[in-house]
């Protein structure tokens, strides 16, 4: 308990939720019988981030992160639950004109794919410049070159380039044009979605470095999306485990990394091939990520969780606190493990 | 005896622009039953070097000079036929994509049953008897009917154990498995080494497992070659290369490798990036971004040389001269 | 200054694989250089042509009927004969490409214009509209493209009985550009598909950028490849519709013949043994439309990246 008043956090999400119809068309589902399919994507995740605080999200594939990134950035709509950004609600703003300016201002991305988040055909002048020109920050050419030539400057580039075509480019200098372009507006907060899956590993290490860097220059806001817990581990103050559209754990870095307490955290760290335990054998845990169309009833985990045991079949764990992090797990909150 | 020694290979392709060197005078070894692994960034030639050795070259690159042999009798001459034979009789193979690894018009059983009956003198039956036990050691459950699925039929996990069963029907003596874990969730990462792991030890098989990861490498090998810009810049026992490593840049991947049991301020980073293949600097491949380089770096390009533990192709540890620092 | 932007685009493109693989094929230069001779000889036929067959006071029609210059009874003056009112065949064919090839590019245009932009909305929009746009092209499809453009040339006479010779020119160029269009929407609905989904046209939508200026300034510089292939294939497509279109008497007015019409009208003396008033229409027709397809073919053969 401190007695100084913590300040707002910068994002709230509460019971966000984004469920997709992936049913067969409508001739389909009527000449064949086939049921409605919805995909529920994310099934009510929620948790804050403060100001100038990196939360990162890790989860195996169908977990649905990306899907949450997509959600804070307003590319989607949620099904339920609110998010609220610096204290108003996000997704009525971005449906009032000036509120959609300011929100696209302050909210940026960056994605996972470098040779696809950069339009081939434009140079990076154009690439970088564009949400100047969106925003109206620049008024002419001059302005527009020297803007650009600045955020080139601050993520290891040269200013000459931005008359060059992405592909003269390799895959972490066009890491570094995506993150200038999202640094253009100045905005506050960063969702970064797999930013360096798609990268080698002493490249990914620059453009890490750089993040950091960056990071504590503006004082962003960061939601960093990663399957890869190494990375994790260096860039985060927050972690949050997704399995099947829900939050199974939600802790601060080193309590997470040093005492994991669901059970598949803990599966996760135990599978991760590392590097200085060489020659380890293991048992990893069987099974495989269930179907998203079709989650077990209950804790979606219970097939693969050696502590199952009939409650967890059948009701759904929330996320509760408990000794400082926050885990979604009955045998957690009985005490078992 | 060696099963596999590769020898001053050199793979290059012919172009409008001039021909470019992918591989550099590459030369390694393989004992039997022993895990190699390959290990590199993108562009340092890892995948062309096990596609050179199984022979699926794609045209216009072409092996210029250098020797493949494999239980002593040479390889990258042989006439298609020969090859033919030799690939998946002698070499089995392992990609990263499950998904298109098999051919989804197939059952699985059928796709087994063909590649036995290719390479072995046995009978139909007796084939199927074999291909089931295959599944079987795969650990996929339900063997006897899940032969006569379909590949898309089988989750991804799955199906790259299919694919390591197809891999060992023929009794291979080497498999060459390129990024066999890349695009597989975490928990089935693990469960797939294990596997080819125990398959292999089981089998006597040798592997050469090719990867950009790391952490794989230090769970699953024997020995790691680690590769740079066409040219092997160090190799050695995985724990030795991976603890002491001898070579600048293997030193500086290392240290780039961000470590899940410890916090780090700032992650080592390697300046630059790795030249693109028409424009390696002369000398030794790495110098330009080397902080320990000097003048005979750029002028004279070094072998792999006895480097304590390991080998290294680096001037730092050359004998003869006195070690510059 | 975007330096590198316009400045030497030209260059570029020579340098390119693109240009170089140009340079390389002997097929695609030869196929360039005669399709480019039939157009500087249609652009400029009024300066090119040995004289003018439509100008009524130059005509002699003692001249008519004159054979080839090479054959018997031919005179220099006339390289390929003359027809029935003694008009020379080499100025007529001239001035009959450029009717064809205006006809052709015309309603190409307006082709990709239409079918561009549907396919766009199709891909980029999804749901009912492409949805609708969809299934009008499957309805266009499975109409002969010669039996619309006849219904429309029909009814257009039959509304006008005496339209202006520019509404029967509108109405032959928009009758061949509606039988093209939905190749063209079909093809770029796919790739805007692709594209859509690529991460540049989501970081356009998080920074704001209205739909409409993302279809815009961002997917249809990546999807004009497809499109100019098309494109360039249908020029030779449109040309031969039209002169089909004039062989049935709906196509181009007769004081403003195009090659189709020459062919049409020289029909009638063919058998009487004037075959060069039917025929070097015919060759003109059959080599301007073999060299724009073999340009297709190379740049089809180009712009895909696993053939080079």
């Amino acid at each position: 308990m401190s007695a100084i008043p913590q300040p707002a956090p910068l994002v709230q999400a509460h019971d966000l939720a984004k469920t997709f119809d992936v049913s067969p068309p409508w001739l389909n589902r009527v000449l064949e019988g086939k049921p409605r399919l919805l995909l529920h994507a994310v099934d009510g995740v929620s948790f804050d981030i403060a100001r100038g605080q990196t939360l990162a999200l890790v989860g195996e594939s169908g977990c649905g992160k990306s899907t949450v990134a997509r959600l804070l950035v307003g590319l989607y709509r949620p099904t339920r639950g609110g998010l609220q950004f610096d204290g108003q609600d996000a997704h009525a703003a971005f449906r009032t004109r000036e509120g959609h300016n300011t929100l696209r201002r302050r909210i940026q991305m960056i994605f996972q794919d470098p040779y696809a988040s950069l339009n081939p055909r434009w140079i990076v002048e154009d690439i970088v410049g564009e949400p100047l020109k969106e925003h109206g920050i620049v008024t002419d050419e001059a302005q527009l070159e020297a803007r650009v030539g600045a955020l080139l400057q601050s993520v290891g580039l040269a200013p000459q380039d931005m008359a060059k075509y992405p592909h003269q480019f390799s895959g972490g200098q066009r890491q570094r044009i995506s993150i200038a372009r999202a640094l253009a507006t100045q905005p506050d907060f960063l969702v970064c979605d797999e930013p360096t899956s798609a990268l080698d590993v002493s490249v990914q290490a620059q453009v890490l470095n750089i993040m950091k860097d960056l990071q504590r220059q503006h004082g962003l806001t960061y939601l960093f999306i990663s399957h890869n817990l190494a990375v994790v581990r260096h860039v985060s103050d927050q972690v949050g485990v997704m399995y099947l559209g829900r939050l199974v754990e939600l802790a601060g870095k080193n309590h997470l990394f040093d005492n994991p307490r669901h059970p598949y955290t803990r599966m996760l760290l135990d599978a991760i091939p590392k590097m200085h335990d060489i020659g380890r054998s293991r048992t990893p845990v069987s099974g495989e990520v269930p179907n998203p169309l079709n989650p077990p009833t209950g804790c979606t985990f219970h097939p693969r969780c050696p502590h199952a045991n009939a409650r967890c079949k059948a009701e759904r764990p929330a996320l509760l606190s408990f000794q400082g992090v926050k885990v979604a797990c009955h045998a957690v909150e009985e005490g078992r493990i | 005896m060696s099963l596999l020694q590769v020898q001053n290979l050199i793979v290059e392709f012919p172009g409008r622009r001039g021909t470019l060197r992918a591989l550099d005078d590459i030369s390694f070894e393989i004992a039997p039953g022993e895990i190699l692994g390959v290990v590199g960034e993108s562009g340092a030639g890892k995948s062309l070097t096990g596609a050179a050795i199984i022979g699926l070259l794609e045209p216009p690159g072409r092996i210029s000079s250098g020797q493949v042999l494999l239980e002593g009798a040479r390889i990258d001459n042989l006439p298609y036929e020969q090859m033919r034979r030799i690939r998946g009789r002698k070499i089995g193979a392992i990609f990263q994509d499950p998904l298109t690894s098999l051919n989804p018009l197939y059952t699985v059983g059928r796709q087994l049953v063909e590649t036995i009956l290719t390479h072995l003198p046995v009978t139909p039956q007796e084939a199927r008897r074999r291909a089931i036990g295959l599944l079987e050691d795969t650990g996929i459950p339900a063997a006897p009917q899940r032969i006569d699925h379909f590949p898309h039929q089988f989750s991804g996990g799955m199906r790259q154990r299919v694919v390591i069963a197809l891999a060992l029907a023929a009794e291979p003596r080497l498999i060459v498995a390129d990024e066999p874990t890349t695009a597989l969730d975490v928990s089935i990462q693990a469960q797939i080494i294990q596997l080819l792991k125990r398959v292999c030890r089981d089998r006597g098989a040798a592997v050469m497992l090719i990867t950009h990861d790391m952490g794989v490498i230090a769970e699953t090998c024997d020995r790691v070659a680690v590769m740079y810009a066409g040219r092997i810049a160090e190799s050695g026992p995985v724990h030795e290369v991976i603890n002491q490593p001898a070579h600048p840049y293997s030193m500086g991947l290392m240290a780039a490798i961000p470590d899940i049991t410890q916090d780090r301020e700032r992650l080592h980073q390697i300046d630059g990036s790795m030249p693109r293949l028409d424009a390696i600097p002369p000398g030794c491949a790495y110098n330009p971004r080397c902080p320990r380089a000097f003048a005979r770096c750029v002028a004279e390009r070094p072998d792999l040389m006895d480097a304590g533990a390991t080998r290294a192709a680096c001037w730092l540890h050359d004998a003869h001269a006195g070690a510059h620092a | 200054m975007t330096t590198g932007n316009q400045q030497g685009w030209l260059h570029r493109a020579w340098q390119s694989d693109v240009g170089y693989s140009f340079r390389t094929s002997p097929v695609a230069v030869a196929a360039a250089i005669v399709a480019f001779v039939c157009v500087f000889c249609a652009v400029f036929a009024n300066v090119v042509a040995p004289h003018n067959p439509f100008n009524l006071a130059t005509l002699e029609l003692s001249d008519a009927f004159l054979p080839p210059a090479w054959i018997k009874d031919g005179i220099p003056k006339y390289l390929l004969g003359t027809d029935d009112q003694g008009r020379d065949i080499l100025s007529a064919l001239m001035f009959g490409a450029r009717i064809s090839l205006l006809v052709g590019l015309a309603s190409v245009v307006l082709s990709v214009v239409a079918g561009v932009s549907l396919g766009l909305l199709a891909g980029f929009i999804g749901g009912t509209v492409d949805a609708v746009i969809m299934r009008v092209c499957d309805v266009m499809l499975s109409f002969p493209a010669i039996l619309i453009a006849l219904l429309i040339a029909g009814v257009s006479r039959a509304l006008f009985p005496n339209g202006s010779e520019y509404l029967a020119f509108g109405v032959l160029i928009l009758a061949i550009s509606l039988t093209g269009w939905v190749q063209y929407a079909r093809t770029v609905r796919g790739s805007t598909l692709v594209e859509r989904n690529k991460e540049y046209v989501m970081a356009a939508q998080v920074t704001g950028v209205s739909p409409l200026r993302i279809m815009r300034r961002h997917v249809l510089p990546n999807i004009l490849g497809p499109v100019m292939v098309l494109a360039t294939i249908q020029v030779a497509t449109a040309i031969i519709t039209e002169a089909t279109l004039s062989f049935l008497g709906v196509g181009a007015p007769a004081n403003s013949p195009s090659l189709g019409t020459l062919i049409q009208v020289g029909g009638k003396f063919l058998f009487s043994g004037n075959w060069w008033i039917t025929v070097f229409p015919g060759a003109m027709l059959v080599v301007i439309a073999l060299s724009v397809n073999l340009l297709g073919d190379w740049l089809r053969d180009a712009l895909n990246p696993r053939l080079r």
